[in-house]
């Protein structure tokens, strides 16, 4: 990887411009530039420091937040000992080792990945990590942003640094327009159907194409935060204009001189022609439509047009066995139309759709309009900064004015941890970014949409497209 | 961390594919602030069926995971590789693992192995053939041994001497601290310092 003339890819640029140590037969040793920390995953990290009487060696790269065990119809009370004692042990930890928190009741609290590129601290060019999948989301900057587990929180805290294997790394050509209405979370849902799962495993992901670089921050954080559910260790996006805009002035962003050489050097974070990528795939949004899941992997997806599938259709043994599983699970007959299934609760929020935009699509849906009497739909901003943008618009009262519920920031349904939870056998319209076998608690049936799909299929009660409501 | 070389045991066959970390363990039992302990989360969902084959007296104690492609896809959680050791589990079998789980399983050391789909369903047969059928996996030798037959599994020289030994990377990587510390020193003027 090394060599100054050889053309390269974004994502080993990066990467080089983070390498500490490089030995044959050895992982590199990379700087970590920012370290976000939630309630979850790091509780064992920091023990482990205590056990081994280390400290974190650089508390000011690192940030922590509460969002994935905390409730959000309230900011004071958390009912289950077990969930306050996870909580307070964050709070002790950050206190002890001197880590900033934005905990339960601060302005800058919210989901993880909601809080690090509203404060500005996700920025091209750097390396992010945190305990959580989904940390692909900050790889929308031109960041390598990837989620690691706890011994590796405890490592980051220690060391500041990670040892990684090689990187391999993948370009997804988006050829075409996403059409009106069609949005950035049917075009990575698209995707991974056409790839599966384990398409992107040990890649480095590439969006690129004229539907990228006219996406929004938001859509291409949609994006990059789905990265993971086809399997890639991250999915980056060339900073342009769009990115420039989306950073300065916010509270972390570089100022005065500092933000021309940072905007300089993120201007030379491209990809350079003729660079190779070890894999490309290539995705084609011409003809696409609003996109949902039927099972119960994000791989199991089709078009809301289309019918349940039938599982003796797919070639391979594997997935005729998975698709009969998920079915059964899913409680659906293969040929039933897929806007005719029936949800009980619509949910619209987390770290892939619940920002500022999304919120506001799904407003220009519900506005005028009513929630349908047999769905329940919650409404969970992605940060408190995000909640008290929308209340500034007027979007919560749309949401309530519908039937909706208006929530607190957290991570809420997307994960079944904390109490908004689908009972067994209540099925959902999700803008989260899994629909696993009681993802969203125990028995739960679970559709993925985008915020627009999300918002009509509340009115209609039934899987459904704005366009179906005229 | 404890060195692992060479495990004897029975093993248990999975016939499932995209094996997710919700599946493994779901989050409502996450909210725990220890590394053990987490045993009873394991396939919380399927174990309440009592034909799931964990519940199969049969495969009872048995230590080496036998399961389809894309095991231990999803969430980083490393509580699903807790959750696999603390249910007594040494070593997971698969075509192919999800990134973050094998990388937390090598650090923690559960050992994961890559044997192609056609192997996976020749050990699933021989195994539900003779649940009690002996399973070695040998690490020194990169070789994983059933009735009377032995194949090779790929692992890269780093992750195995670091399970070999019995080594904390922590330690390695501070090691090299004063490459860290000269990193430091050239680190752009802009990148964000959290106050």
């Amino acid at each position: 990887m090394v060599g100054e003339a050889r053309p390269r890819t974004l994502a080993e640029k990066v990467w080089n411009a983070h390498v500490v140590r490089s030995a044959d037969g050895e992982p590199d040793l990379l700087y970590i530039d920012l370290h976000l920390v939630h309630e979850v995953t790091s509780p064992q990290a920091f023990d482990g420091l205590r056990l081994s009487g280390r400290t974190v060696r650089r508390p000011e790269l690192t940030i922590a937040t509460e969002d994935h065990n905390t409730p959000t119809d309230n900011l004071l009370t958390i009912s289950d000992p077990v969930s306050r004692t996870q909580i307070e042990t964050l709070r002790r930890n950050c206190d002890e080792f001197g880590v900033r928190r934005h905990s339960l009741g601060d302005s800058q609290q919210g989901v993880v990945h909601v809080m690090g590129p509203q404060l500005g601290l996700t920025q091209p060019g750097m390396t992010i990590v945190c305990g959580d999948s989904h940390t692909s989301t900050h790889g929308a900057f031109g960041a390598l942003a990837f989620g690691i587990g706890t011994s590796e929180v405890e490592h980051v805290l220690a060391t500041q640094t990670l040892p990684q294997p090689p990187l391999k790394t993948m370009a997804v050509n988006v050829v075409g327009d996403l059409a009106p209405g069609v949005t950035a979370k049917d075009l990575v849902l698209a995707l991974i159907t056409q790839v599966g799962t384990g398409g992107g495993r040990g890649h480095v992901v590439e969006y690129r194409g004229p539907a990228i670089e006219r996406m929004s921050m938001e859509g291409r954080m949609t994006v990059s935060n789905m990265s993971i559910e086809w399997g890639a260790k991250a999915g980056m996006i060339a900073p342009d204009e769009t990115t420039f805009a989306y950073v300065e002035g916010r509270e972390y962003a570089p100022k005065g001189e500092a933000w021309d050489r940072a905007k300089a050097y993120w201007t030379s974070l491209r990809t350079d022609e003729g660079a190779k990528f070890d894999t490309e795939v290539t995705l084609d949004i011409t003809h696409l439509t609003p996109f949902v899941t039927w099972g119960t992997n994000p791989g199991q997806g089709a078009p809301l047009g289309a019918s349940v599938p039938d599982p003796a259709d797919f070639a391979e043994d594997a997935d005729r066995v998975a698709a009969q599983k998920a079915l059964e699970y899913m409680a659906l007959t293969p040929g039933t139309p897929l806007r005719d299934v029936a949800v009980d609760v619509v949910f619209l929020g987390s770290c892939t759709n619940g920002r500022l935009e999304d919120l506001r699509a799904a407003a220009d849906v519900l506005r005028g309009r009513k929630v349908a009497e047999s769905v329940r739909m919650l409404v969970v901003p992605g940060s408190a900064s995000v909640r008290a943008a929308a209340e500034e618009e007027g979007l919560n009262e749309v949401f309530t004015a519908a039937g909706a519920e208006w929530r607190f920031a957290g991570c809420s349904m997307c994960l079944g941890m904390n109490p908004d939870t689908l009972k067994p056998g209540e099925r959902s319209a999700s803008t989260s970014n899994r629909n696993f076998e009681g993802r969203q608690g125990r028995g739960g049936r679970t559709h993925l949409v985008s915020p627009q799909v999300a918002a009509a299929t509340a009115v209609v009660g039934r899987l459904a497209a704005p366009a179906d409501l005229n | 961390m404890e060195k692992f070389t060479v495990h004897t045991g029975t093993a248990v066959p999975l016939r499932r594919s995209n094996v997710d970390t919700d599946q493994i363990i779901p989050a409502v039992y996450l909210k725990r602030v220890t590394r053990t302990g987490f045993e009873d989360g394991l396939f919380n969902a399927w174990r309440s069926d009592p034909a799931f084959v964990l519940n199969n007296p049969a495969y009872a104690g048995a230590s080496v995971l036998v399961a389809g492609p894309d095991f231990g896809t999803g969430s980083s959680r490393e509580h699903a590789v807790w959750a696999l050791q603390n249910y007594g589990f040494k070593a997971v079998v698969a075509p192919r693992f999800g990134d973050i789980f094998r990388g937390n399983a090598l650090k923690a050391g559960l050992l994961p192995i890559e044997l192609d789909l056609k192997v996976v369903e020749e050990l699933w047969a021989a195994i539900e053939a003779d649940p009690q059928l002996s399973v070695t996996v040998d690490l020194q030798d990169r070789q994983l041994r059933a009735a009377g037959r032995e194949w090779a599994f790929p692992i890269d020289d780093f992750s195995r001497w670091r399970l070999l030994e019995g080594l904390d990377d922590i330690g390695l990587t501070l090691r090299h601290e004063e490459s860290i510390t000269a990193f430091e020193q050239g680190r752009p003027e802009w990148t964000p310092v959290v106050h």
